[in-house]
């Protein structure tokens, strides 16, 4: 959980208070905090003046605007056909080993969590996988280990 | 057949004066453009192959003082990675491509509207767009570039799905017609057009329409750039000239043990094997938005088809009953058949369930999900089935 204190009010200010302000005034959110609440889903609502349940509607359409709790580092691997057919699965299962968590689970410190994504445009250089918005690709069990081991550090 | 071999051209990431082409581009009028344009034959780089003149003269007949020009970067497609590369290497030639568009079509804005996985690429571009509104604004353009993120929804790279993600709802597409020429962004006169479509006009401009129809055939005129992955020894980003065959492509880029190409990505279609040599990569045989994908024979093809399945599955919006519905029972279907609870003749049903989502399904991601799913289930119904 997160209060979003000001920031829903900075957001508004930076971005306008239209309806084509929602969805940058989500993203925003969630490049702060990687998830958004629901507090925070109706401070936007009153900020916009629309309903809470349009500010949801919108953003459970999104698979990037999560509405369930996320870590502070959200690892997407790409599930899809060519990462999948050079080696997506042991890469998942090292990340597991290493988190001790399953896809779809955060970590109980909340640093990490591991899900599954599709297509993110790195067929030639699969298997590849998302850190927040940064890409990591041509990835092995070994390297993977060095990635995840580089974001608990910071 | 008008078969031309395949080669290799350098027209998208070639370095050109940008400013040069933006000040020749300045003093052509609006009709010289589009002209220039539809005489280069230019179809559509995102896959529909919409001509691009077409599009532009469209949105320039309209009287509307407000319009739009928007640059389709949710590159989303399974196996495309090209247009990541063409703004990573070039962005400053889709920023002059959308001025030209906007100079053609009367539009004093333009948005891009990029998937957020790409997210990584922005402060670089910011700095690119920075410097291309500084040098039209000396050249004397009246135009300039938004940046719109997306937020992973395949569908958004679905003209009327993105304008409404745009908007700030939900990114459900829109009835057609009224097409986006006539109602677009914001219910305004709008071009939407590919990140390589925009760049390849500017290389027409810059080298005029006569120089560019030297390369690629009738239907399919031009070079593309294509996304090349899979069982490949030399995967990445290679432009080639429209109108080699499928064998062609194969000799230069498979592992010497290819038994299928998936032209188009998920949405595209499977040609096997024995298709090779008969089949032209182009709008006269299989269309591309630039996606290919190489299965040599050690890939179950099941795995794929279920993989494109379950792709579709995720990524549909639900709006509509056809593409919701058909693609999960696509899914469950070939599961059960693998396993032996339905009998292999009910692919055939499933078969005609496809096909009445290519009629049934509101927008194209319901209409070519029988596309993979027919073409997979006809050249290796074997390998569904055992």
């Amino acid at each position: 959980m997160y209060h979003t204190g000001n920031l829903v009010k900075e957001l508004a200010e930076k971005h306008g208070r239209k309806r084509e302000s929602l969805m940058p005034i989500l993203q925003d959110i969630v490049k702060k905090y990687n998830y958004l609440t629901d507090e925070s889903m109706v401070e936007v609502a009153t900020e916009l003046d629309i309903s809470a349940a349009e500010v949801y509607g919108t953003a459970s359409f999104y698979t990037f605007l999560d509405t369930q709790e996320r870590g502070k580092n959200v690892i997407r691997v790409c599930k899809t056909i060519t990462c999948s057919m050079k080696g997506k699965n042991d890469i998942i299962s090292t990340i597991e080993d290493i988190l001790k968590i399953r896809v779809g689970e955060t970590t109980p410190d909340k640093m990490f969590t591991l899900l599954e994504t599709n297509c993110i445009g790195w067929c030639h250089k699969a298997p590849a996988m998302l850190i927040n918005d940064m890409p990591y690709t041509d990835l092995t069990p070994e390297t993977v280990i060095d990635v995840i081991k580089g974001y608990m550090r910071k | 057949m008008d078969n031309k071999g395949l080669t290799k051209v350098d027209l998208i990431f070639e370095s050109v004066d940008v400013r040069k082409v933006m000040t020749k581009a300045f003093e052509m009028t609006s009709e010289e453009i589009i002209q220039e344009i539809l005489e280069s034959g230019l179809k559509g780089r995102g896959g529909a192959g919409f001509p691009t003149g077409l599009k532009w003269k469209y949105t320039a007949a309209e009287k509307d003082p407000e319009k739009y020009i928007v640059c389709n970067a949710d590159e989303g497609e399974p196996g495309t990675f090209k247009d990541r590369e063409i703004l990573d290497k070039v962005a400053s030639k889709v920023y002059a491509g959308m001025a030209i568009a906007g100079k053609a079509m009367g539009a004093r804005k333009g948005y891009i509207y990029l998937r957020g996985e790409y997210r990584f690429l922005l402060p670089q571009l910011f700095v690119e767009l920075h410097k291309f509104h500084k040098m039209i604004n000396e050249i004397g353009y009246d135009f300039s570039i938004e940046y719109r993120m997306g937020s992973g929804a395949y569908i958004c790279g679905e003209e009327s799905a993105l304008f409404e993600s745009i908007e700030g709802f939900r990114g459900e597409p829109r009835n057609k017609p009224p097409y986006p020429t006539v109602s677009g962004l914001f219910s305004k006169p709008t071009s939407i057009n590919n990140v390589e479509t925009l760049v390849t006009a500017v290389m027409i401009i810059e080298k005029g329409p006569q120089e560019y129809v030297k390369l690629g055939t009738k239907d399919s005129r031009g070079s593309k750039v294509f996304s090349i992955s899979g069982d490949t020894p030399i995967p990445g980003i290679f432009e080639l000239e429209l109108g080699m065959t499928v064998q062609e492509f194969v000799n230069e880029f498979g592992d010497g043990d290819t038994k299928a190409v998936q032209v188009g990505g998920a949405s595209g279609f499977c040609v096997p094997r024995k298709k090779f040599a008969e089949t032209i990569i182009g709008f006269e045989g299989v269309p591309t938005g630039g996606s290919m994908k190489l299965f040599n024979s050690s890939r179950s093809m099941y795995n794929v088809l279920h993989n494109y399945l379950d792709f579709f599955t995720e990524e549909s919006c639900g709006q509509c009953t056809p593409c919701r519905v058909g693609c999960q029972q696509l899914l469950k279907g070939v599961e059960k058949v693998k396993k032996g609870e339905a009998k292999s003749t009910y692919l055939n049903e499933l078969v005609k369930l496809a096909d009445t989502m290519k009629v049934a399904s509101k927008c194209g991601l319901g209409q070519s999900v029988g596309n993979a799913f027919r073409s997979i289930v006809e050249n290796f119904r074997e390998e569904i089935i055992y």
